[in-house]
């Protein structure tokens, strides 16, 4: 079996608070198939931005990997110098975030922020990596893209910007991009824009991509596979229509139940999910959503279940492990 | 002109000057006609005006008793200072606001200072709109005293507690503060203090949209609550059409300062007629595969104009992909596409 371009085995992430120490990432193991896109959903506190970073080894300073292996194309990225590090993020591995106001520096013209890639780890000249931005621009969808690469990031607006920091992350021809909440700040004619033109770059430039959202809709029309997380765990792991239509954890299957859909016909109250997200600082004994799970049985104060095969999915819940279905317990409440 | 013939009023018929006869309850609770507010764009030493951002740009719109107006629209579209504007929390630059019958922006402080016991607003941001310093019990409290509602001391603290118990946080919480709670507890304190002046009507601006997705739910089901409990009314502005769907009785769509689309909600997401809200409604992700993977979606081209210069006649053309030379020769007017009800400004309605 040849190796997969991604694969994430029991890592560990902490962050080092005023709170105390944080188990951000807590034996996380997954891996990227090339040309798949793979989504990893979760609230806030879930540790789903802390993965990312782990695999770029971005982290903040309060953050260390203190734990595991990540391993791109076969190669331990935890082993890896600085300089190499830095080498890979630029050419093999993209990562896109919320914030594109952010991203990008406002003292350069985009032109040439979007070559610099190039200039850096191509070696390619200034003038060519300016031409080959503007390319990049017309290849993302940004009109007049001559006149677009002459102008600074304050004339762009949010969506031309998140399209501009994708054609940066593109140009150098990565296999894995990692798009952090790439529409969460946009408008969601521009979130459509933005995620029809990632799933088309994924079609024709076969770039596996890790989409990290709480957005379950986007999640829907994007993803191959499906992550959800929460506390800092995978809690659930399939195929995307298998988990949607037959959740296999409690939070994944309350999640889905909680949230108003478009195509709803009637108009009953929503069921939601009672208490609220993980204080990190201070998490239950056993399993760690047990406090706001309406399924939760005795074991799962004394005992965490460990992420395992229920019907076509990955789970980590005793009550799908012990062979009850969530949805014929559910009726009889 | 009687009452009573305009109850159903959305823009026909409505007379320049404000309205006959006596307000009665089965009259529309907000009237909002031909608002305008306009903020200034300065420029140079003198601070000389040089364009003018047309946030509300004419707006006619009418609130029923009891019921939950959505308005939705994307960011810069106007929503949330058509909300204000509504309050008169932000000066209007002209036209007419009604609440129960009488013109909020002919007022003076005095008499609108009276009309605020009626009328609050929700906030989007839980962190933002609490004072840090201040306990739970001095920021309702507070709420209660600019009104002079405080009473007695014990009063006072009887309805703090009753306001806290009517949003479901203990009443012990009084004494604590605004970092001691999660971000769904805080709009859960929010939501108290607008009740504190007893409202009967209350703008909700983005009230769930920096919420956790296993929060909001609980925030939706406790302003329906609060709303059959209470009978309060509520104008809903978010940019999140699955929300404002689940929670509007009716919607009113806005884009670029305009109404351009209003009607009952089940009949707008089945049958939308202005091209505008037929993209926005085809780009809302639905958390189903099977129905995701094979929607037809009506990706827009560019972004959303400004709205210092908009375009000539139809302020979406530009964006349209039904758009005809007429479109930009003359503005088309909010009007009846079905029933009386359900009104878009639109040339060729889809």
């Amino acid at each position: 079996m040849d190796a997969r371009l991604l694969e994430l085995e029991d890592v560990h992430t902490q962050l080092t608070l005023r709170e105390g120490v944080v188990r951000a990432v807590d034996g996380v193991s997954f891996h990227v198939d090339a040309g798949e896109t793979l989504g990893i959903v979760g609230e806030s506190g879930s540790g789903k931005s802390m993965t990312a970073l782990s695999i770029m080894r971005l982290l903040p300073r309060s953050g260390r990997i203190i734990g595991g292996s990540i391993r791109f194309k076969g190669r331990e990225l935890r082993d890896l110098a600085e300089a190499e590090m830095e080498a890979l993020r630029g050419t093999d591995i993209a990562m896109i975030f919320q914030d594109p106001m952010t991203s990008l520096n406002p003292v350069y013209r985009t032109g040439w922020q979007v070559g610099e890639p190039l200039r850096i780890h191509r070696h390619v000249k200034t003038a060519a990596s300016i031409a080959a931005a503007v390319a990049l621009f017309k290849k993302v969808g940004i009109p007049e893209p001559e006149k677009r690469a002459t102008q600074y990031p304050h004339m762009f607006s949010g969506g031309m910007r998140q399209r501009a920091m994708i054609a940066m992350g593109l140009s150098t021809g990565p296999s894995l991009l990692i798009a952090d909440e790439p529409t969460t700040a946009l408008d969601v004619t521009i979130q459509a824009q933005i995620l029809d033109l990632l799933r088309h770059l994924n079609r024709e430039f076969g770039t596996a991509t890790i989409l990290i959202t709480h957005n379950l809709g986007v999640v829907a029309g994007m993803c191959d596979r499906v992550i959800v997380m929460y506390a800092g765990r995978i809690v659930e792991e399939g195929r995307t229509e298998d988990v949607f239509a037959n959740p296999e954890h409690p939070y994944t299957w309350s999640l889905l139940r909680s949230i108003p859909r478009l195509d709803a016909e009637v108009r009953g109250r929503l069921q939601p999910i009672e208490g609220s997200p993980p204080d990190m600082a201070h998490l239950p004994e056993g399993c760690k959503f047990r406090t706001r799970c309406s399924f939760a049985i005795d074991r799962c104060a004394t005992e965490e279940p460990e992420l395992r095969q229920v019907r076509s999915q990955l789970t980590r819940c005793w009550v799908t492990q012990g062979g009850v279905s969530l949805e014929s317990q559910s009726d009889l409440d | 002109m009687s009452r009573s013939s305009l109850k159903v009023i959305l823009t026909e018929a409505a007379p320049a000057h404000g309205p006959a006869g006596a307000w009665t309850s089965s009259d529309p609770l907000v009237e909002v006609r031909a608002l305008k507010t306009w903020f200034p764009v300065r420029s140079g030493v003198i601070g000389r005006t040089v364009a003018q951002v047309r946030a509300v740009d004419g707006v006619d719109l009418a609130i029923r008793q009891g019921e939950t107006l959505g308005l939705v629209g994307e960011s810069g579209c106007g929503k949330s200072t058509l909300g204000r504007s509504i309050l008169r929390l932000v000066e209007p630059t002209s036209g007419e606001v009604f609440f129960k019958g009488r013109d909020l922006l002919r007022m003076g402080s005095g008499p609108i200072r009276r009309m605020r016991r009626e009328m609050a607003m929700i906030f989007q941001d839980p962190f933002a709109s609490l004072d840090p310093r201040q306990s739970i019990g001095g920021i309702l409290g507070e709420a209660l005293d600019i009104q002079r509602l405080s009473g007695t001391r014990r009063m006072r603290e009887e309805r703090i507690a009753e306001l806290l118990d009517l949003v479901g946080l203990s009443p012990r919480f009084a004494s604590r503060y605004p970092h001691e709670f999660s971000g769904g507890q805080r709009q859960r304190i929010g939501i108290a203090r607008a009740l504190a002046v007893d409202p009967s009507f209350i703008v909700c601006d983005e009230p769930v949209s920096a919420l956790d997705v296993s929060i909001q739910a609980q925030i939706i089901n406790l302003l329906q609550q609060l709303q059959e409990r209470l009978h309060l009314t509520y104008l809903f502005i978010a940019h999140d059409l699955s929300v404002v769907k689940h929670i509007s009785d009716r919607i009113a769509v806005m884009y670029v300062g305009k109404v351009i689309e209003i009607s009952g909600a089940r009949e707008l997401y089945a049958r939308p007629r202005h091209p505008y809200t037929g993209s926005l409604l085809s780009a809302i992700p639905i958390p189903d595969p099977r129905i995701e993977r094979g929607r037809e979606r009506i990706i827009l081209k560019g972004d959303v104009v400004s709205p210092v210069n908009p375009p000539s006649g139809c302020r979406f053309r530009t964006r349209c992909f039904k758009a005809q030379p007429r479109c930009a020769e003359s503005e088309p007017a909010l009007e009846t596409v079905r029933d009386g009800e359900h009104l878009a400004a639109c040339y060729f309605p889809l």
